[in-house]
């Protein structure tokens, strides 16, 4: 059965199972790798997406629950260059590994669209995502330098 | 040549040592070794000129690291003491990763930690290396496969033995060349951002690479004092960020082969199981299952597409030998540390004056100190991909030693080296997980695919498998007994530790204490285990930091000045923890609820010292609000990135100290994923100050050290507030509110 996907703006009918987990389907079934696995229930945050803009876990997310949604990777976060997040992720040297950080941006971005002044206990209570490497500090720097920019 | 003083102190280490600096050193580097890089890891227009630089005729220099990225920063710092010896242009500075060839060992970080543990055996070899030692270079053939990432030693042994000299030795190669063109002494030459100057003329330095090249580099060229650095303690930004932003560093789990099939693994729950029979009938049949792999320890479903494979993998109910230890559990453990303390199997480690005897003649105080298990939990869940194919292996993995990792996975097909490529890539984190005797995701993969002759397989741990199937920080405890005599001075330290290896310097305290006596007992589990960021420095900084506060309690003394008498002849140190006092305003109030902790620990050449500020909130529990840390590594060569990595070391350090913990039920691990093994996220990150202090002592690793103090200096702080002591990590085992002192 054929499933189809709207992805960073390209349409992709896919021959996959309606349960099949989107984080998967985005990697290797569409070739777009910088959506990352971490957990796989949907506890980390490495997979983040974007679902009609909101920030969602795709490791549990079944394809067949968002067909017909524009769905959003790190790929097509900015149709060129890069956006303010990104930006702000170099200018405070937010990633170690960088591993997460696809996961993080997407979720930043998300919340930032809706929320664009967040303090930090809004932003620690919206961005449960998780970086082994620490780079939380750097993450808080980068959003009060975006308050109200994005 | 090698000089008689290298000759030496590489005696130490016998017929091995010796081949480390006649074949892989920098100083020893054959002009043969050029070609062979050249051939390897040149592009077109580019030539080495040395063994981690290569200049092109287009200017561009690019410095080859032989380490992997794992987040640390090194491919910049590395660079940066590449470029300031060699007075290059950083805008034409390039990195790359140094391919895991011979070509490109790691000489310099063999030769730092024989320099560093001057007198050692081949059996005390630093825990970050005993892995791929007894996998890989307990041969004299074997000993130069080593490109090994870890025990924070890029910067003070690859940078400081390597990177600087081979700039310098570059540098003076294309002084040569524009020397000879020009007809002068090299003396009469002097360089400056990317050129040779004489006399008002120059040349650029991609003008001379060609005649540059056909000089031998020296080993030992002219160094820069530091007064003279222009890069060097600059925080320059990371070249690997802008690829980090966007989604296109490739890591080893991103990457794509033509026709690649996916493999999920169930490994024997218990270790050292073995797999008995699996019924694959029950999903060979489903739709994309290529094929169900036995391998001793483990079941693999390969497939089409990963959540098949995992999806029928988790579908399969495996019979497994459990080897004998099926019944063991973290009860049984702590039994078995608790009767190696009560025995008499110690081997003494040191001892001072009248060591334990002076226990007797002052005021005892006694304690003993437990840490658990704790897995690494990297971001990036172990995998590999392979294909074995007409006699010769290919395989891509992020592991902490390119070239380590292709000797292990020769070893494991039968082959030889020659047979077998490697593709290092980047990893989503290391913390020693990924370092060479832990490589269980490669063997696997390695067997996967030669199952399959002729495809593509990447095998991924679940996050499960991931878990459960570690080389665990190991569970150890201290039993510590110290004396105080009539005025609240520590004059007796006994500190009997077990171990699930061998003694550890680790365990050797900074404190001027006269009578010391530190022993210890082997406890042999099961459980495999192994280096976990900071490795044993990670319990010991624990245990001996808590103790010390203890004493200071029990002497009436405040922590701080307790501390201070005992560090009269240890300046740094004592400088650390002033100054880390100072910018904490330590001895201010706090108010209710709230209170201090301190803790100083030295490892990998670097002195850190936290200030850890908490809060135990009305309905208990603890809040980490602020740690303010003090940072002595000598200097630093790019101070942000020094930052950054003690920032994620006090993050890294505070998930173990308050939730960080394996258990043991059946011989098996327990915690399976995040919800129960549970670390720290952006609402229980505390604000951080990094101060960094430059002192005349040599370069101190800087990915490690931030780790071992923050623990113990939490556990002081909830002391002060609660009147409760931690003497068994994590945190939330033990139930905090504000006691009514």
């Amino acid at each position: 059965m054929t499933v189809r996907l709207k992805i960073n703006g390209t349409v992709h009918d896919l021959d996959v199972e309606d349960d099949a987990p989107l984080l998967w389907v985005i990697r290797d079934e569409v070739g777009l790798t910088g959506t990352k696995f971490g957990c796989g229930i949907a506890q980390c945050g490495a997979c983040t997406v974007h679902v009609d803009g909101n920030a969602q876990r795709s490791c549990v997310t079944p394809v067949s629950s968002v067909v017909g949604a524009e769905i959003t990777t790190i790929e097509g976060l900015s149709a060129n260059g890069l956006t303010p997040v990104q930006q702000a992720w170099i200018d405070h040297q937010v990633p170690q590994c960088g591993y997460c950080q696809s996961g993080m941006i997407m979720a930043v971005s998300a919340l930032l669209r809706t929320n664009p002044q967040p303090s930090d206990e809004e932003l620690a209570n919206a961005i449960t995502n998780i970086c082994r490497c620490g780079t939380y500090p750097r993450i808080r720097e980068a959003v009060r330098a975006l308050a109200g920019k994005v | 040549m090698v000089s008689t003083r290298r000759m030496v102190l590489l005696g130490g280490l016998g017929t091995a040592g010796a081949l480390v600096v006649g074949s892989s050193a920098y100083v020893a580097w054959p002009r043969n070794t050029a070609a062979i890089a050249d051939a390897l890891a040149a592009k077109p227009g580019e030539r080495f000129i040395n063994n981690w630089i290569k200049i092109a005729a287009d200017d561009s220099v690019t410095v080859v690291v032989p380490h992997c990225d794992m987040g640390t920063g090194i491919f910049t710092a590395l660079p940066q003491m590449a470029a300031e010896e060699l007075d290059a242009d950083w805008s034409k500075v390039k990195v790359e990763a140094a391919p895991p060839d011979r070509a490109f060992a790691n000489g310099a970080l063999a030769e730092g930690f024989i320099l560093s543990t001057q007198g050692t055996s081949a059996d005390q070899l630093p825990a970050f290396l005993r892995g791929a030692v007894a996998n890989t270079f307990r041969t004299v053939a074997g000993f130069i496969d080593l490109q090994t990432t870890g025990g924070s030693s890029a910067v003070r042994f690859t940078g400081v033995l390597g990177m600087r000299i081979a700039g310098a030795a570059a540098r003076e190669m294309l002084v040569k060349a524009a020397a000879a063109r020009w007809g002068v002494d090299p003396s009469a030459c002097t360089t400056q951002s990317h050129r040779v100057f004489q006399a008002g003329r120059s040349f650029g330095y991609g003008e001379l690479v060609a005649e540059a090249a056909t000089y031998s580099p020296s080993s030992n060229p002219p160094l820069k004092p530091r007064s003279r650095y222009t890069l060097v303690g600059k925080s320059i930004p990371r070249l690997d960020i802008p690829r980090k932003v966007d989604g296109t560093t490739a890591y080893g789990l991103d990457v794509v082969r033509p026709g690649m099939l996916y493999a999920a693994i169930r490994i024997s729950p218990v270790f050292g199981g073995t797999l008995l029979s699996v019924d694959a009938g029950a999903v060979e049949r489903r739709r994309g299952i290529k094929k169900v792999v036995r391998l001793d320890d483990a079941v693999v479903v390969v497939a089409d597409r990963f959540w098949r494979a995992r999806d029928a993998v988790a579908a399969l109910d495996p019979r497994w030998d459990d080897g004998g230890n099926g019944a063991v559990t973290s009860a049984q453990i702590a039994a078995r540390h608790a009767a190696g303390l009560k025995g008499d199997d110690f081997r003494k480690d040191i001892g001072k004056g009248d060591g334990a005897d002076a226990l007797a003649r002052g005021r005892l105080i006694e304690a003993t100190y437990t840490v658990p298990y704790l897995s690494h939990a990297p971001m990036e869940p172990m995998n590999a991909t392979a294909v074995w194919k007409d006699g010769a292996l290919e395989v891509w993995s992020g592991t902490q030693d390119g070239l380590g990792a292709r000797a292990f996975c020769a070893k494991i097909a039968g082959l030889p080296m020659d047979k077998v490529t490697y593709h290092l890539l980047p990893m989503g984190g290391g913390f020693g997980r990924r370092l060479p005797g832990y490589f269980n995701f490669l063997e696997h993969a390695v067997k996967t695919a030669m199952a399959l002759p002729g495809l593509a397989v990447k095998l991924i741990y679940t996050r499960d498998q991931d878990m459960q199937h570690d080389y665990y920080r190991p569970n150890v405890t201290s039993h510590f007994r110290g004396a105080l005599d009539g005025e609240g001075r520590a004059i007796a330290w006994s500190n009997d530790y077990t171990t699930d290896d061998g003694a550890n310097g680790e365990a050797h305290i900074v404190y001027g204490i006269a009578n010391q006596r530190i022993r210890t007992v082997k406890v042999a589990t099961h459980i495999p285990t192994g280096p976990w960021r900071s490795v044993e420095a990670s319990w010991h900084g624990f245990f001996i930091e808590s103790f010390v506060d203890e004493m200071a309690h029990a002497a009436k003394t405040d922590p701080l000045a307790f501390r201070r008498a005992l560090l009269g002849d240890k300046p740094r140190h004592l400088a650390a923890l002033d100054l880390a006092a100072a910018k904490a305003g330590w001895g201010t109030p706090l108010g209710e609820g709230r209170g201090r902790g301190i803790a100083l620990f030295e490892s990998f050449q670097t002195i850190v010292a936290h200030v850890v500020e908490i809060t135990i909130p009305p309905g208990g529990g603890v809040k980490v609000d602020r740690v303010v840390t003090a940072v002595d590594a000598g200097m630093a060569v790019n101070p942000d990135g020094m930052k950054a990595q003690i920032e994620g070391a006090i993050i890294f350090g505070l998930s173990a100290a308050l939730n960080g913990e394996i258990t043991v039920a059946k011989g098996a691990v327990v915690q399976a994923n995040f919800p129960d093994y549970e670390v720290v996220r952006l609402a229980e990150c505390p604000r951080i100050e990094v101060h960094l202090m430059t002192s005349d002592a040599p370069l101190g690793g800087a990915g490690e050290p931030g780790v071992p103090p923050l623990a113990p200096a939490v556990a002081n702080a909830i002391f002060a507030v609660t009147g409760t002591r931690i003497r068994e990590l994590p945190i939330k085992n033990h139930a905090l509110t504000v006691a009514s002192r």
